[in-house]
């Protein structure tokens, strides 16, 4: 007889016992020992059918192929530069992914980027040691200039982006600051000096309030309250 | 003789007050609080980061540093010299050993995570309580765990078999006495740390430690709960 | 952060003379401390605590008592910090602290004399951050001086302390010298950096104050050189807001 014994949505904890009975698959961050499943790390229980796994809450970024990151360049070298990618693994951009243009080998990279800029960069490579290789070529991967950055779990990524990136798009009209969000979790604002601010808020409310129903919504009237304007909403992602 | 009453008439198999809460120190990845009456323990945690020197590093998988530390005014006596003692460096070395075997750090190759124990006031139990607050940190820092870790100190005081002995008990001189640190994986039930002072019979010893491991079970449960309502608080946060 | 001075705000939206909220103060924070304060600044938290000790006086001053003060910039509350003997950092926080309790001479040295030329109050202060999102300076010294104000003597055995017996003595503070550290960034001055600010800082100066306007203590920081009439405005600065926390340190008992 198999029994959940966790809800779905609930937070687990590492160790806990969220099944027991075999017909049960022990989806990612959850592992089987003999007739129950456990969890394996700090999560949210999400349970689809005879499957169940773990939403994780917390963590730092590990570096993933494809995804798009906000980078500090923090070293120069001859075959491009080093990049800090806000987790424990640097990222080398090479002379040959800078940019559209061709860049000479034993040219002088700093006309390029300096040590401290800010990038939007693509993570292209990363190999089993954690070698990471990211690139600045392609559409939206440009140094960054102005506004400010700040950083957010970078569990929370997908909520602050919101569906098809709905979240961003209503922070954005709201107060007409220009918002990157990294994967890596540096968000990076633009804008008048006091709306960036209540960018920044309204991000890190969100961080906290992830996992509630209705965010979209509650972000809009938070948005009209801050900004003191109607805020045009489109389709709420509902969730 | 015999050993008839322990202070605030506590049972003999009850710990003293404990008080666990998670996400105390913001800047850390993760962090956690935890007492046993008087004495208390942070620990914070920071990784997985990067690793230097070089020569360090474990291109396999991540390295557990832990750091035990009784701040300048925790005991009750004199002031503690700053700087480690070889008394804490091999608690440092046996809260690793304690913390590792739920740990999962083949993520992470060539990275550290860093664990650091800080004990305000101190009264017997120190590095139980430490190992107790560093495992809840581990979890709140989103590392993959199979399980949590607890530990609490048993032992003998004259003819009684006594749980989380308070520093009259290390102390009493009415008859023999032995002070055993363990630290315990709860679900399993199996043991990661243990030590012992004092003179004590295989018997005694073999029931002092059913009692560890049953007071484990309850101290796992106020972690249980800590790591939970660090996240509900901030569900509550967003009403 | 340039530009949003210039319109006098900063990135967390505070004004340049605004300390963060909210500053609290808890005294008795830990019991075997013979006096402690734990105190918040906004995020940053720091924990102060007061041993009392005995020893022989110095020979050149034989009638006085001593004071120690220790900073620990603990690994814990910040990922920068590192583990190890204290760094330049952590010990220009313990004399800043020590040199404002010193030189205003809020501890009268002669009362911790015990016996003339043989045994004196040995009063230990030590600090350590729990978690640092800027302005240790001033968040440690008034946690030092919250600190002092919770210390009671404990009992004499003899020539030994006993630690178990407390006395109903409180340590007596004759002033109370309140730092505020001002900071500068391209052409303002602000109080309270955060983190993110603290990175940036062209120059800093503590100033420490007494409640009748006096100086008692000055520490200039940064790479950046002063003008004397930037240093008259800092000044003013520190003596303005260390009213402000005067008035804490004096209400929350």
């Amino acid at each position: 007889m198999t029994q959940f014994l966790v809800e779905n949505k609930a937070v687990v904890v590492p160790g806990e016992r969220l099944v027991e009975g075999m017909d049960v698959v022990a989806g990612p961050n959850t592992y089987r020992d003999g007739d129950a499943i456990y969890s394996e790390r700090l999560g949210l229980a999400a349970i689809d059918g005879r499957t169940i796994k773990l939403i994780p809450l917390s963590g730092r970024y590990v570096p993933k192929t494809h995804d798009v990151i906000i980078g500090k360049v923090f070293n120069i070298t001859m075959n491009g530069w080093q990049i800090e990618t806000n987790s424990a693994y640097s990222a080398v951009l090479n002379l040959k992914e800078g940019g559209s243009d061709y860049i000479p080998r034993g040219d002088d990279l700093t006309k390029y980027y300096r040590v401290g800029d800010y990038l939007v960069c693509g993570v292209v490579n990363v190999t089993s040691q954690k070698l990471v290789d990211v690139t600045m070529k392609g559409q939206n991967l440009f140094k960054l200039r102005g506004g400010r950055i700040f950083s957010v779990s970078c569990n929370k990524v997908p909520r602050i982006i919101g569906k098809q990136g709905s979240m961003v798009s209503l922070l954005k009209e709201a107060t007409g600051c220009k918002v990157i969000v990294g994967q890596n979790g540096l968000v990076w604002v633009s804008g008048d000096p006091a709306m960036e601010l209540i960018v920044q808020k309204a991000i890190s409310k969100i961080e906290r309030e992830s996992h509630l129903s209705g965010l979209t919504e509650k972000m809009s009237a938070y948005l009209e309250k801050e900004t003191g304007k109607k805020v045009f909403q489109g389709e709420t992602d509902g969730v | 003789m015999v050993y008839k009453t322990r202070l605030e008439n506590r049972g003999f198999d009850q710990a003293r007050p404990m008080e666990a809460k998670v996400g105390v120190i913001k800047r850390a990845d993760g962090s956690a609080f935890f007492r046993f009456g008087h004495t208390w323990a942070y620990a914070a945690v920071y990784g997985p980061r990067n690793l230097y020197p070089k020569f360090l590093q474990d291109p396999s998988k991540g390295i557990l540093r832990c750091n035990y530390n009784m701040m300048p005014f925790s005991s009750v006596g004199e002031r503690v010299r700053p700087g480690g003692s070889r008394r804490s460096k091999e608690i440092s070395m046996v809260t690793q050993k304690a913390l590792l075997p739920v740990l999962d750090l083949d993520e992470f190759p060539n990275s550290v995570i860093d664990v650091f124990i800080e004990l305000p006031e101190t009264e017997a139990g120190s590095r139980c309580a430490g190992i107790t607050a560093a495992a809840m940190a581990l979890a709140d820092a989103g590392l993959r765990m199979k399980d949590l870790v607890a530990a609490v100190s048993v032992g003998r005081v004259d003819d009684k078999i006594v749980v989380d002995l308070d520093y009259s008990e290390e102390s009493y001189e009415g008859g023999p006495v032995a002070d055993i640190p363990v630290a315990v994986m709860p679900n399993s039930g199996k043991i990661t740390l243990l030590q012992m002072d004092g003179i004590i019979s295989p018997e005694q010893l073999s029931k002092a430690i059913g009692m560890a491991k049953a007071t484990c079970v309850k101290i796992a449960e106020v972690q249980r709960a800590a790591l939970k309502e660090k996240y509900k608080a901030s569900e509550n946060n967003g009403q | 952060m340039i530009s949003l001075f210039e319109k006098g705000i900063r990135l967390d939206g505070r004004k340049l003379l605004e300390y963060r909220g909210p500053i609290s103060i808890q005294r008795g924070f830990t019991k075997t401390a013979e006096g402690s304060a734990k105190v918040t600044l906004g995020e940053t938290e720091v924990i102060v605590g007061v041993k009392m000790e005995v020893g022989a006086p110095y020979p050149d001053s034989p009638g006085d008592g001593t004071i120690m003060v220790g900073a620990e910039l603990l690994p814990l509350s910040n990922p920068q910090f590192e583990l190890g003997p204290p760094g330049i950092q952590a010990i220009e926080l313990a004399r800043i602290v020590d040199r404002g309790i010193r030189e205003s001479k809020a501890l009268d040295f002669k009362k911790l004399c015990i016996r003339e030329g043989e045994l004196v109050w040995i009063v230990s202060i030590d600090v350590c951050s729990l978690n640092d999102a800027g302005n240790l300076f001033d968040a440690s010294s008034f946690g030092a001086l919250a600190a002092l104000q919770d210390t009671v003597l404990p009992k004499l055995d003899g020539d030994k302390v006993n630690y178990k017996d407390k006395t109903k003595n409180h340590l007596v503070l004759e002033a109370l010298p309140i730092s505020v550290t001002v900071c500068k960034i391209g052409n303002h001055l602000f109080v309270d950096p955060s983190t993110e600010e603290e990175e940036f800082i062209d120059a800093r100066l503590t100033v420490a104050s007494l409640e009748n306007g006096d100086l008692c203590a000055l520490q200039k920081g940064g790479e950046t050189p002063l003008t004397a009439e930037e240093i008259q405005a800092m000044i003013t600065i520190g003596i303005e807001q260390g009213k402000m926390l005067r008035k804490l340190l004096l209400e929350k008992r």
